[in-house]
């Protein structure tokens, strides 16, 4: 009964919270949408904390996504040993790089006052829920080893029949409880999306690569003309 | 060519007193809040030093700007791509230490502190901690060169000073100093609206005012270093950039901007200049030497027929084109050319232009220890022919500022405002030899009724000569695409909710 509470009920609930809570903000308070900078009130941490903790988290994510994404062409790529081993290793090595960035972000939080005035209590459950889920994530690679390959046969499976709305939880429920947390905690990320910080995950602006340098907005003439000087 | 207008500005550096009015003016009504403390849209600042952010001038600390490589014009902090790869840091974006902690005093102390046998006093607290602090730095520290050793030998522009020259500023007899009040510029090639990865400042079309949209607005911090005036400030409080809006809202109402309205010492001038848009490329790729007259050169005659006919056919309304003929910033920067950028070698095109302070004659301490105006000791009785060459603030300074290092551009200049100074000591004293005037208003190529304009509009002009507003006509122009009745009974215009975070 549990298990379809965590890794069926609960994935829709996320889902559809980060959705629903979701498109409401962006509709009703775009103001807040986007992540509170505290570069400007202390920068030396922020610059090893932040820039580490966001290329290794991506790297990290990016790599659960493709597999989930492209199933087969995964499987063929850590059917290798040679590959499995250096994926798998570079894994170890950048969950170690995102577990430490986010213990400096979590200390430069609490030890900086400026820092530590501007910090909300949304900010301080998404700090927490990250480092349990970035810990227990390192947890598991290291001690059920081959997460690359066995992560096609349980999580891809499970997640695609959430997707197409058929749930097959007997793909994940005998995992140990450990790993079931891993996957929760995952959707929980999603859950909280919308409530924090983390929207500004959906607002990189990849538009400022092709958009011409200068913006230009007419009022009057002719209606409404939005023009570009250059 | 295609014609627009610009709302622009003059500031008068001879004018200004240094009183801050214009800054307390701004404070008061744009940024009086949480986040904003520390924040002067209008600030002013004593030169030689180092300003507000400290060493704002310094783009090898800021990298703001553009610079000029192979003929193209590139964003001195990264390209896209590179701007992009800045997000999660950007390593050139000043702290709030480059700025200062802003602060309160304890003021309830003063009231409730216990019986002692010490006066109670109000300690200063800071705004970000609420903790108690030693104030170490404020928005106009090195004010009048106070603790000038320490700020004011940082100044950038001393850098290109000769050891003799840096000296000569510091003696007591020689020590000068004079005010930069400095506001946004509403740049026609901003750099701050390039650098902005969220597309959130847009120039105005009609009237050319840099805005930021605070809902477009994402935090990635980019305009803060792109701006190399510093002209963009993060509120810390919301996670959003703000910058000068030029009083858009009285400028609407036909009022002047508030620390235009509110100057003291009359200094600010405002008025619509037309330019051609097609040209600002061109410009900003100028060559450093030619940057100042290539600018002048994209402004256009506003009394020209052909260019109001193209004015027109972009819109611009007669009243616009009648503010233009009217405009005094018109006259300083395009008819009497004594009006100059500031640090035009930013490639930013500044939109706000200074004429630069005409020092007092200068006087030392001469070999028999009297006190003597130069170049009077060899009969020479026109001490302000030779002042010139013998400034007491070195022209290679000004050229620093003002020229991009260009010092026959800054001579042009104060070789006219010396010429005013004489042409109208010849009308009002008599005692100018018609020969000396004559060869100094060739020199400088202004009329005697020119010079008499200029001393017009520089003494004594009244509240409507200084601030020549057009119309902005933007209710008709919001009814015209939005039906007011609709709106009627409803929230209005605007904002409908509270700048703050929510989330």
């Amino acid at each position: 009964m549990s298990d379809i509470m965590l890794l069926a009920v609960f994935p829709y609930l996320a889902v559809m919270t980060a959705l629903g809570v979701g498109i409401y903000r962006y509709l009703n308070d775009r103001f807040s949408y986007s992540s509170l900078s505290s570069q400007f009130l202390e920068a030396r941490a922020l610059f090893w904390g932040s820039v580490s903790w966001h290329y290794a988290i991506l790297l990290i994510l990016s790599a659960h996504i493709l597999a989930l994404l492209f199933p087969s062409k995964w499987a063929a790529l850590v059917g290798e040993p040679v590959r499995r081993y250096v994926l798998e290793i570079s894994g170890l090595g950048l969950a170690i790089v995102a577990v430490g960035a986010l213990i400096i972000l979590i200390a430069r939080r609490l030890t900086n006052r400026r820092v530590f005035m501007l910090t909300s209590k949304m900010d301080w459950l998404l700090l927490l829920v990250l480092l349990l889920q970035v810990l227990l994530g390192f947890y598991l690679a290291l001690v059920y080893r081959w997460g690359s390959v066995w992560y096609l046969h349980t999580a891809v499976p499970w997640i695609a029949s959430l997707f197409w709305l058929k749930p097959q939880i007997e793909f994940v429920s005998h995992l140990p409880l450990l790993v079931k947390l891993h996957f929760a905690g995952a959707f929980l990320l999603v859950f909280l999306f919308p409530f924090s910080r983390l929207v500004h995950f959906v607002t990189v602006p990849l538009g400022y690569l092709w958009r011409p340098y200068q913006l230009v907005i007419w009022n009057r003439h002719p209606l409404n003309r939005k023009e570009m000087l250059r | 060519m295609d014609i627009r207008a610009q709302i622009s500005m003059v500031f008068h550096l001879d004018k200004c007193i240094g009183c801050h009015t214009c800054s307390v003016a701004c404070k008061n009504i744009w940024t009086d809040r949480k986040g904003m403390e520390y924040a002067w849209w209008n600030n002013v600042e004593t030169k030689p030093g180092t300003g507000y952010p400290t060493l704002w001038e310094d783009q090898e600390k800021y990298h703001g700007g553009w610079k000029k490589s192979n003929g193209r014009l590139q964003l001195r902090s990264a390209g896209r791509a590179g701007t992009l790869g800045n997000l999660f840091f950007n390593p050139y974006l000043p702290t709030i230490d480059d700025y200062y902690e802003p602060w309160t005093y304890q003021y309830g102390e003063l009231f409730n502190a216990p019986l002692g046998a010490d006066q109670p006093t109000a300690r200063p607290i800071s705004l970000l901690t609420g903790e108690s602090i030693d104030i170490k730095a404020g928005p106009n520290w090195d004010d009048d060169l106070g603790g000038s050793s320490i700020y004011a030998k940082n100044d950038p522009n001393l850098e290109q000073l000769s050891d003799t020259e840096r000296a000569a500023l510091n003696q007591l007899e020689r020590l000068v100093f004079f005010y930069l009040p400095r506001i946004c510029n509403h740049c026609l090639n901003p750099a701050c609206a390039a650098a902005c990865p969220a597309g959130a400042i847009y120039k105005r079309g009609e009237d050319g005012i840099v805005l930021l949209s605070q809902e477009k607005c994402r935090a990635w911090r980019m305009c803060i270093s792109g701006c190399p005036y510093k002209k963009t400030y993060y509120n810390w409080g919301t996670g959003k950039s703000e910058k000068c809006i030029l009083c858009f809202p009285r400028l609407e109402s036909g009022q002047a901007p508030a620390c235009f309205h509110a100057c003291v010492g009359r200094i600010r001038y405002l008025g619509v200049l037309l330019y051609d848009a097609a040209g600002i490329d061109r410009v900003a790729r100028a060559s450093t030497e030619e940057l100042v007259a290539a600018q002048r050169d994209l402004i256009k005659d506003p009394g020209d027929p052909k260019v109001q006919a193209l004015a027109r056919s972009n819109g611009i309304s007669d009243q616009m084109l009648e503010a233009a003929r009217n405009s005094p910033v018109y006259k300083f920067v395009k008819r009497w050319q004594i009006a100059l950028p500031l640090h035009p070698e930013f490639r930013t095109l500044p939109m706000l232009f200074y004429v630069p302070p005409l020092l007092p004659v200068l006087a030392g301490i001469n070999k028999e220890g009297n006190y003597e105006v130069a170049g009077t000791a060899d009969g020479n009785p026109w001490p302000q022919l030779a002042a010139l060459e013998q400034a007491r603030v070195p022209l290679r300074y000004l050229a620093s500022l003002f020229t991009a290092g260009n010092e026959s551009a800054v001579q042009e200049v104060y070789r006219r405002l010396i010429a005013v100074r004489l042409a109208m000591r010849a009308r009002n004293v008599k005692d100018v030899p018609a020969n000396v005037l004559k060869q100094l208003l060739t020199q400088s190529g202004i009329t005697p009724e020119e010079a008499a304009a200029i001393s017009r509009l520089t003494a004594t002009p009244t509240f409507e000569e200084r601030f020549v507003i057009p119309p902005l006509a933007r209710e008709q122009a919001i009814a015209s695409w939005e039906d007011t009745f609709q709106h009627k009974q409803e929230a209005g215009f605007g904002f409908r909710q509270m700048p703050v975070r929510r989330f």
